[in-house]
């Protein structure tokens, strides 16, 4: 069957592999963007510039402060989180009553400003970041060769995506976070703190991203222009998973970067575009979303 | 009467003045460049430093006024870079554009200046156009061009055993004419391409398509992109493992600042053609030092050491014109051979191609690498008039076949 495709099974099994890996990016952005959407409403374009925020202070930390590749996985989140944090604060809440065009706006403006910071700064060629140690080098499989860093950041993607659906699905924190989105005077008047949950959700949608950019910085080189070249892409896969839906942005998240995968071994010119075209589709048959509730 | 004598009189002084002729009393170059994007670490404010240096270090002045250099940022978009040189060669009395990258802005512009008779110094832009069907009796070519690369990486690999070529191509112009011209000067050197895929432009991921190389066999992957495909390209071929199991990389237009960003560990082993390598000789480094200090200790590109090369040779055809009129100027540059740190016995042909020696280098390991920018060795050096391609092949309207 796979010759008749014209195609050897090792190269369809390699493509699905790799599909999958940059599925593991797709997956871990969309889905910080979709908790963003989920309980504050906004659209945040800021979220490709809080990733590449990531990669450049995993970058800082081992360039300047001799902090390797392990420890700024944990420091890296946390410090952007923090930055989305004093956004939320300072800027975001201020929307909070307005249109969700307002917030889409503001995040669009603040991604062009850190964008054009770090372009001027640092140019665009990029920077250098080595894998650790540990993960260097990879696995001679049966159809391709698989850097064990690659195989990492499938797993962990995973295990983040599932952690953080099981806080929202399964525990106590994620019943108030749904309750929330659902009617904030009401759950406000039980005794939780909406307005701090807000802020600790944008910051926890951020860290995500910032995560993603310290996964990312071996793979792709650490460049300005990292989080816009990819953010478009992110934004498909949320809308086709339904807005807002944890699960479908995750699911969603996967299955796109297989797709993509098996473009670039039949049509590799379509294949930034195929997402497009699911996208497409997928609001025809159904507007809101694979996974998404209609409004 | 007397008033047309006061006229001949005056034209007369004005010809035969022992000072020469200085439109505007000042010789004005405008540096026009990507100031802030993907081109700005390759050319950028570094070009700037490079054309102010070639000013200071010739005095200043020329025929006795004072040489001034301005820029700007063109974006990379020929509609931004249009009405710069207009306002500039209008308003401001620019004599000579220089710098200028990407290819479809240099052909905006060699055409502006074709026109308006000004001088257009082109250092960074690509295409071999600019002195084919797209050439300007006063636009000069200076330091490389997509043929000269596609040559002589192409050649030389496929005559050190790589005879056998798999294409990863930018899908845009430059990317397809790098591969045409490539693929062209494997087979002709004996070799043979076994395929090509067209990656999207831009693209961050190259995994599949370097995946598809690899299953190819072929024994060079020839990379027809620039900057950041590139970089990216290269770093993800040495995370697979593709260099390790055998196949050599070719990049067919990178540098030096591109290997700076992606390390040695990545880009050891790489072949690749420059016009320009600081670390060549004494006269080399002697230069590139000073540029390095000025630049944020960032040493020089082929392109910035071209733009000084350039506005140099520029300045001395005015000194020899006694005029800074663009074809008088333009027939001194071609008379007068370049000499100097970054040409040897470089000439200016008819249709605008400046014609110097080419260096085939191969990236050096982190162990052979002894000081910072210890980046290449030299394999071979490429000689122009083998490099560079003939001047009846180009389609040169201004060349009598």
């Amino acid at each position: 069957m796979f010759e008749m495709l014209g195609i050897s099974p090792q190269a369809l099994f390699g493509q699905l592999l790799i599909g999958l890996i940059n599925g593991a990016f797709y997956a871990i952005l969309s889905l910080g963007l979709s908790l963003i959407f989920g309980l504050l409403n906004i659209i945040n374009f800021a979220h490709g510039a809080q990733y590449m925020l990531g990669a450049f202070v995993a970058w800082y930390l081992l360039a300047y402060v001799g902090i390797g590749y392990w420890p700024a996985l944990i420091v890296t989140p946390l410090l952007v989180g923090l930055v989305g944090m004093a956004t939320e604060r300072l800027l975001l809440r201020r929307l909070s009553r307005l249109d969700p065009i307002y917030g889409l706006l503001l995040t669009f403006g603040l991604a062009l400003v850190i964008e054009g910071v770090f372009r001027h700064v640092y140019g665009v060629s990029g920077q250098p970041y080595a894998p650790p140690a540990s993960l260097s080098g990879g696995y001679r499989l049966e159809f391709m060769f698989l850097p064990k860093y690659r195989a990492w950041v499938v797993v962990v993607s995973l295990a983040v995506c599932l952690g953080t659906w099981l806080v929202i699905e399964k525990t106590k924190l994620g019943a108030y976070l749904r309750a929330a989105t659902e009617n904030p005077t009401l759950v406000q008047a039980f005794g939780v703190n909406v307005p701090v949950m807000v802020t600790a959700t944008y910051g926890f949608g951020v860290a995500l991203a910032g995560f993603a950019g310290v996964l990312a910085a071996p793979v792709y080189s650490v460049n300005p222009l990292m989080g816009s070249n990819l953010i478009i892409v992110v934004f498909a896969v949320v809308v086709i998973g339904g807005m807002g839906s944890i699960l479908g942005s995750i699911i969603t998240g996967f299955s796109l970067g297989l797709v993509e995968g098996l473009t670039k071994v039949f049509y590799p010119e379509a294949s930034n575009t195929a997402v497009f075209i699911i996208m497409a589709v997928v609001l025809l048959l159904r507007p809101a979303g694979l996974f998404g509730k209609a409004a | 009467m007397r008033k047309g004598l006061a006229g001949v009189a005056l034209a007369v002084l004005t010809v035969t003045s022992a000072f020469g002729q200085v439109s505007g009393d000042v010789v004005k170059l405008g540096v026009l460049n990507d100031q802030s994007g993907v081109y700005a670490d390759l050319a950028g404010p570094g070009s700037v430093v490079a054309a102010k240096m070639a000013v200071e270090d010739f005095g200043g002045k020329v025929l006795g006024k004072p040489i001034e250099v301005i820029f700007a940022d063109h974006q990379n978009k020929p509609d931004v870079a249009t009405p710069i040189v207009n306002q500039w060669i209008d308003v401001d009395n620019v004599d000579a554009i220089v710098d200028v990258p990407t290819s479809s802005v240099a052909l905006a512009v060699q055409e502006i200046t074709k026109n308006k008779n000004r001088i257009h110094l082109n250092s960074t832009a690509g295409t071999s156009d600019l002195t084919g069907k797209a050439c300007s009796p006063t636009g000069i070519h200076w330091t490389y061009d997509t043929y000269a690369l596609a040559n002589s990486t192409g050649k030389a690999l496929t005559k050190d055993g790589g005879d056998t070529w798999y294409f990863i191509v930018a899908d845009y112009a430059f990317g397809h004419a790098l591969e045409k011209d490539t693929s062209a000067a494997v087979e002709s050197a004996g070799g043979k391409v076994l395929g090509a895929v067209n990656a999207p432009f831009p693209n961050q991921d190259f995994s599949s398509f370097l995946l598809q190389a690899q299953s190819s066999g072929a024994k060079v992957i020839g990379l027809a992109n620039a900057g950041g495909d590139m970089i990216n390209a290269i770093k993800q071929a040495h995370e697979f493992g593709i260099t390790d199991a055998g196949q050599r990389l070719a990049g067919l237009l990178v540098f030096i600042s591109d290997i700076n960003s992606l390390g040695l560990e990545t880009t050891k082993g790489l072949v690749l053609t420059t016009g320009f390598y600081w670390d060549r000789n004494d006269e080399t480094r002697a230069w590139s030092k000073r540029f390095a200090e000025r630049n944020e200790g960032r040493m020089p590109t082929m392109v910035q050491a071209g733009v000084y090369s350039a506005v140099a040779h520029y300045l001395k055809a005015i000194a020899a014109a006694g005029t800074d009129e663009a074809k008088a100027v333009m027939a001194k540059m071609r008379e007068i051979p370049v000499n100097d740190f970054f040409a040897k016995n470089g000439r200016v042909r008819a249709d605008g191609r400046m014609v110097h020696d080419m260096y085939l280098v191969q990236v050096k390991t982190p162990a052979e690498s002894k000081y910072p920018w210890d980046y290449y060795k030299i394999l071979r050096v490429v000689p122009g008039d083998e490099a560079y391609r003939p001047m009846d092949q180009g389609n040169c309207p201004l060349v009598a076949k």
